[in-house]
């Protein structure tokens, strides 16, 4: 039996900001199918690390290799950019904590669904608008609304589409910076619960940066959890945040409100 | 061109076709650069020119690069050659360049347009220029232009349907009658500046040059002779061009491009050709046939 290759293979990722450090060595792999989460507070290096990993942002130093359906692994920033661009909206996926960033707010949802599919070159007009039909369903939006433009749209429906014109092209790999910032409790909870269901039903892997511990828990499968700039736990979800090592982890577990 | 008055004395005037020579070669390389790369639009520091940016400053520079003695210019705006806009740059020319002017298309070699394509078609001695807005057709999709350049240079034009889809979506039907785009030569993208879409087709495999000046926006563009013209759509919404519902009430053309002419505020509006010289050729061959099938009834 061949060793399963990891998704993706991050190495020592660096990253300053002249002389200050965004984040700093990090190494982690991540194989199909399975969910990351990166916690710490806010300042810690979370979305650095997320926007290194994603190419969105050039690590100092360090290499980042994606497994390509083609079963070979490439180093991403070796890669050209036309070809990183091309993995970004075809084999990833990236899910905004502010939805305006990741949509475009003047374009019809459908248009915001079928988007990526025109840009791997669907043609046929009928197939789009039915593709973002399903999708619009699938993520619980009405089908009337497909005409809508985001800008009418509430921030858990926002989300939900910047969701499902993520996963149209059926990406394999998903970046998600906070999804649930900024939406009140019950929505939060419906928006988790989604993404759950999908990720069971597509399996996909997530890198999810969140500083919310329970959304970790609901979603993950393992947890990072970082503090300035650096991992200083990391482990399977249950084991870190049932029995944290770290003082520092304790803290953030301990910090919960339960009711 | 200097007029030399009396012993030598040199009366000031304007350069010939009113730019310096070294302007005259920098627009000329951008030419040869955006005829070498069709449909990508090459950057060029465009000047101040004696009208206001939309009033065809691009064009006007474009046309006073190229334009030698020999040459014969035809200016029209929206098709026709009697508008302010035309009279003003043919008038110019002719003072700045003193180039005979015309407005037969078959007399000219070189043709300065705002929004149409002579209904005639156009020969490989023809030059067709073109004045333009907005060269960017993916400006309103796409703010950035450090963004849009990339598109181009990646070949990333998903957004291009994205426009399309959208009209579909709120309209049934592709919406865009005008600044259709198209992709030239299998690879670029290109705003074929506020044209008719009506005249697309006209862009394909035409045997003129066809140059493109904004001027505003300081970018030339070109799709040299006898290159592919492909205006974008989707397979089951294919381009079409626009169909006009009677002939032109003045020359009684079918399939030329029509202007709505409003005769009164009663509602009465008539549709005549935006060609003007189409329509007064059409007009004559039309008076000449009545003028034969005269003589032969009186003969027979």
């Amino acid at each position: 039996m061949t060793r399963e290759l990891p998704l993706l293979d991050a190495q020592s990722i660096s990253k300053f900001y002249g002389s200050r450090s965004g984040c700093e060595e990090i190494s982690f792999q991540l194989f199909s199918g399975e969910v990351i989460a990166i916690v710490g507070e806010s300042g810690s290096g979370k979305t650095t690390l997320l926007n290194c990993l994603s190419t969105r942002l050039m690590p100092t130093s360090g290499s980042i290799h994606y497994l390509g359906r083609d079963g070979v692994a490439r180093n991403l920033y070796q890669m050209s950019e036309a070809e990183r661009r091309f993995l970004m909206r075809t084999d990833w996926g990236f899910v905004h904590q502010n939805p305006s960033d990741g949509l475009r707010m003047a374009v019809s949802a459908g248009a915001n669904v079928g988007e990526r599919l025109m840009a791997v070159g669907e043609r046929h007009y009928g197939s789009i608008r039915q593709t973002a039909q399903n999708w619009l369903e699938r993520v619980e939006i009405l089908a009337d609304r497909i005409d809508d433009e985001p800008r009418t749209f509430s921030g858990g429906m926002r989300q939900r589409l910047q969701i499902a014109r993520n996963l149209v092209t059926a990406p394999r790999l998903v970046f998600m910076d906070e999804p649930t910032g900024g939406l009140d409790v019950s929505v939060q909870a419906r928006l988790l619960d989604l993404i759950k269901g999908l990720v069971n039903d597509l399996g996909l892997s997530i890198i999810i940066v969140t500083h919310d511990l329970a959304v970790a828990r609901l979603l993950s499968d393992r947890i990072m959890v970082m503090k300035e700039g650096r991992v200083i736990e990391a482990g399977l979800t249950d084991c870190v945040l049932d029995d944290p090592q770290q003082p520092y982890t304790q803290l953030l577990v301990s910090s919960i409100l339960k009711g | 061109m200097n007029d030399e008055v009396g012993d030598g004395e040199v009366l000031a005037s304007y350069n010939f076709a009113y730019l310096d020579e070294q302007t005259k070669r920098m627009i000329r390389r951008a030419i040869l650069k955006a005829i070498a790369i069709p449909g990508y639009q090459v950057p060029f520091a465009s000047r101040e020119m004696p009208m206001p940016y939309g009033w065809g400053t691009g064009g006007v520079q474009v046309t006073a690069a190229i334009i030698g003695p020999e040459d014969t210019l035809k200016v029209i705006d929206q098709g026709a050659d009697d508008t302010t806009n035309a009279v003003s740059i043919r008038a110019f020319f002719a003072k700045t360049a003193r180039v005979k002017t015309t407005m037969q298309t078959g007399k000219a070699t070189l043709i300065q347009t705002r929004h149409r394509i002579p209904e005639e078609a156009l020969t490989n001695d023809q030059i067709l220029v073109y004045q333009v807005p907005i060269p960017e057709p993916l400006r309103f999709l796409e703010p950035r232009e450090t963004e849009t350049r990339k598109m181009h240079g990646l070949e990333e034009y998903g957004l291009m349907h994205v426009k399309l889809y959208e009209d579909i979506a709120k309209n049934g039907h592709i919406a865009t009658t005008y600044a259709y785009p198209v992709k030239v030569a299998g690879r670029y993208v290109m705003d074929p500046s506020p044209t008719p879409k009506f005249d697309n087709p006209k862009m394909n495999q035409c045997e003129a040059l066809q140059l493109f000046g904004a001027g505003r926006e300081k970018r030339i563009y070109a799709v040299p002779p006898y290159t592919n013209v492909v205006s974008l759509d989707f397979e089951d919404h294919p381009f079409e061009v626009t169909k006009f519902e009677e002939p032109c009430a003045l020359c009684g053309s079918e399939g030329a491009y029509l202007d709505e002419v409003i005769l009164d505020d009663k509602g009465h509006k008539m549709f005549v050709c935006s060609d003007t010289d189409y329509c007064e050729k059409q007009q004559r061959k039309k008076m000449q046939n009545l003028g034969e099938e005269a003589k032969q009834r009186a003969f027979s």
